[in-house]
């Protein structure tokens, strides 16, 4: 058993960029966060890379840390209650993690950058869409106030905003949900990042709209080679448009693929049940496959292997022994102590 | 007689817009719904899907009168309740209850379970003596899913599956005959979303209940409903039986519509063919004139600009508003 799980190579005194490193990369990652009834044990050693180009959907349900984790990436978690216990953070091989606050600030915006779910609140509601976007051009690059709103005229239109002169003086109120959304993603764009993270950046969208801003999202990756993490709860989502998936599951990641073969055979018995618990059509009028239980408090996660509770393949092994990560297949990655059987079965 | 229990007539709601701080004025209205006609018939569900501001949530209120509406009629097993009021009102309510979206705020933090399941139990105090309160509501948890013994926690105790669930137990209390569920599960993870619509299925079939089922999620509403009304600003476009609309579909928004929703198939990526409509729903204070999804149509022509299509049967066997109306199937 021991031969296919996997070790990771943390070489942790390494310091400034390397050559030829992942573009991100995240190892074993802890963060717990100390609150009044007990210590939260959000994450739990994550793990994942993300090469220039390539579209990596984290998926998970509330809870399962796949926001905390980009927000440890990004350097934006609330210290305390969170502290990260363990793991490093490498961008371009360089641990963000142990680097000063003004290189942090160097990589944010520039190196990578992040839009959000809910961008009325993510958007300052007193200063004008334009200000907002400039603001970044005039602090980090030093342009005057017309280069910036030149520039930031020019982002709008990027993003398909209609009138961008027009708009780029109104407030954010004035824009619609779609509209919004793009704002936040021409912000997220003014200083050219390599590597883009957009946490659930279409939930709160109607599904017309949703196809835009996805359209818009690949479009924007692809011209520019940037690397893109996709946190999102939505199948459907991640199907139209991620080259790898990492699913969450209490803290951990419990199934790494790629997308095809992810939902052609699921490796971990919780990416299977989140399949079969999807409305499809030939099942209609009959019972939906539910995940009995609910997901475990974070605050006392259950021994052994997190899901075992609610996991119908339950078995002695799963209750005191947290399995380790198993390589069923090349490029593949599952948490679970049956995983090969998951993918040889039928 | 007629199967129909609910049967809405050109409802119309508008909302007042004012301006000015003492003396307002109104300065126009939100047409939120504006001439809706559906009948729904006992025992089944009827879907209503649309995007946010298309009115859904509205309708949802004005039927369960908790908005008077501005015009049109609606009838409940023949009567016509949309002026009724006091009493008659409050025994309509026996009959007619609401489930709604946001398990999180539609609960009282500081009522326990046991006093909010048993609410409706002290305004028609008739359908439960005092001593048997306590009982029924024990029997309403466990219809529920939910451990009757937990009837003196509070809503915070629970997790987003396990309220909604306490506010279908609420719904359920007086034995009304229509539900209207009012985005449901939007609020809810995918794994606890399919408990939650296994229950609401299981008790309709129990209880002989009729959905009103308002959602914004397509494959949710295909797989709870027998009949299916899509809307936009304020208007049926479409109405038909759950295959009609899902696999006939005739208005170009629900061709729209149906394309743009994700299908979880990495296989089936660039091979399905999605309609991208241009910019958002415009604002329904002032509607486009003539058809209203004109502006986003791909098919627009003048006349759909100076004259609104009429929601009637055109080319297929269900009613459509469109002056184009043309059976294209979209989903794969």
């Amino acid at each position: 058993m021991s031969a296919n799980t996997v070790k990771s190579s943390v070489d942790a005194r390494r310091t400034g960029p390397v050559p030829g490193a992942p573009l991100l990369e995240v190892d074993d990652l802890y963060v717990e966060f100390r609150t009044r009834d007990g210590v939260a044990r959000v994450l739990n050693g994550v793990s994942y890379k993300v090469e220039a180009g390539e579209t990596l959907a984290v998926l998970g349900e509330s809870g399962s840390g796949k926001s905390v984790t980009a927000q440890t990436v990004m350097g934006i978690l609330d210290m305390p209650p969170g502290f990260i216990t363990g793991g490093e953070v490498r961008f371009h091989g360089e641990n963000l993690l142990k680097a000063s606050q003004r290189r942090r600030r160097e990589v944010r915006g520039s190196g990578i950058a992040m839009i959000f779910q809910d961008a009325l609140s993510a958007l300052n509601p007193v200063f004008t869409v334009g200000f907002q976007i400039e603001e970044q051009l005039r602090v980090r690059r030093g342009m005057s106030r017309r280069d910036a709103r030149k520039r930031a005229i020019e982002l709008l239109d990027l993003v398909k905003i209609p009138n961008p002169k027009g708009r780029v003086r109104q407030y954010p109120h004035e824009f619609s949900g779609g509209m919004r959304q793009r704002a936040m993603i021409a912000m997220s764009l003014a200083l050219d990042p390599e590597m883009l993270i957009a946490d659930e950046p279409t939930t709160a969208l109607d599904v017309t709209v949703q196809a835009q801003i996805m359209d818009l999202l690949k479009e924007i990756q692809v011209e520019r080679n940037m690397g893109l993490i996709l946190i999102t709860h939505d199948l459907g989502v991640v199907a139209e448009v991620a080259d790898r998936i990492a699913v969450m599951y209490a803290g951990r990641i419990v199934e790494q693929s790629d997308a095809r073969s992810l939902y052609r055979k699921p490796g971990h018995p919780y990416t299977l049940a989140l399949l079969d618990s999807l409305p499809r059509l030939d099942l209609k009028g009959t019972e939906l496959n539910t995940i009995k239980g609910l997901p475990p408090s974070l605050l006392n996660i259950p021994s052994g292997c997190p899901f075992h509770p609610r996991c119908p393949r339950v078995q002695e092994i799963c209750k005191t022994e947290v399995p380790a990560q198993h390589r069923p297949l090349p490029g593949r990655l599952s948490a679970c102590h049956f995983a090969e059987e998951m993918i040889a079965g039928d | 007689m007629t199967d129909n229990i609910l049967e809405v007539d050109g409802l119309v709601k508008h909302f007042p817009v004012r301006v000015g701080v003492l003396f307002k004025r109104t300065v126009g209205h939100v047409r939120a719904v504006d001439g809706v006609s559906f009948d729904l018939r006992r025992g089944e569900t009827l879907g209503v899907v649309g995007e946010s501001g298309c009115g859904k949530s509205t309708l949802a209120q004005v039927l369960m009168r908790l908005e008077p509406p501005t015009g049109g009629t609606i009838r409940f097993e023949g009567e016509d309740i949309t002026k009724i009021q006091g009493g008659a009102l409050r025994r309509l309510r026996r009959d007619i209850q609401i489930v709604l979206q946001d398990p999180y705020t539609s609960l009282n933090p500081r009522m326990t379970v046991g006093d909010i399941v048993g609410e409706p139990f002290e305004i028609h105090p008739e359908v439960a003596p005092k001593g048997s309160r306590a009982k029924k509501v024990r029997d309403l948890l466990d219809v529920v899913g939910l451990n009757p013994e937990h009837i003196n926690r509070y809503p915070h105790q629970f997790s987003g599956g396990q309220r909604q669930r306490i506010g279908i137990a609420r719904a359920l209390a007086l034995r009304p005959k229509v539900i209207v569920c009012d985005e449901p599960v939007s609020a809810l993870d995918v794994s606890i979303q399919a408990q939650v619509m296994n229950l609401l299925g299981d008790l309709q079939t129990e209880f002989g209940l009729s959905y009103l089922f308002i959602a914004h999620d397509l494959s949710v509403v295909r797989h709870l409903s027998d009949r299916v009304a899509v809307m936009y600003l304020g208007k049926i476009v479409e109405i038909g039986t759950e295959k009609e609309i899902y696999e006939h579909p005739t208005h170009p928004y629900t061709q729209a519509l149906l394309s743009a929703v994700p299908v979880p198939d990495p296989e089936l990526r660039g091979q399905r063919q999605i309609i991208r409509l241009e910019g958002d729903v415009p604002s329904p204070v002032d509607p486009p004139s003539g058809c209203r999804f004109r502006t986003r149509c791909w098919k627009a022509q003048d006349i759909c600009a100076s004259e609104e299509p009429v929601l009637t049967t055109r080319v297929a066997a269900h009613p459509s508003a469109c002056h184009f109306a043309e059976e294209k199937s979209v989903v794969p």
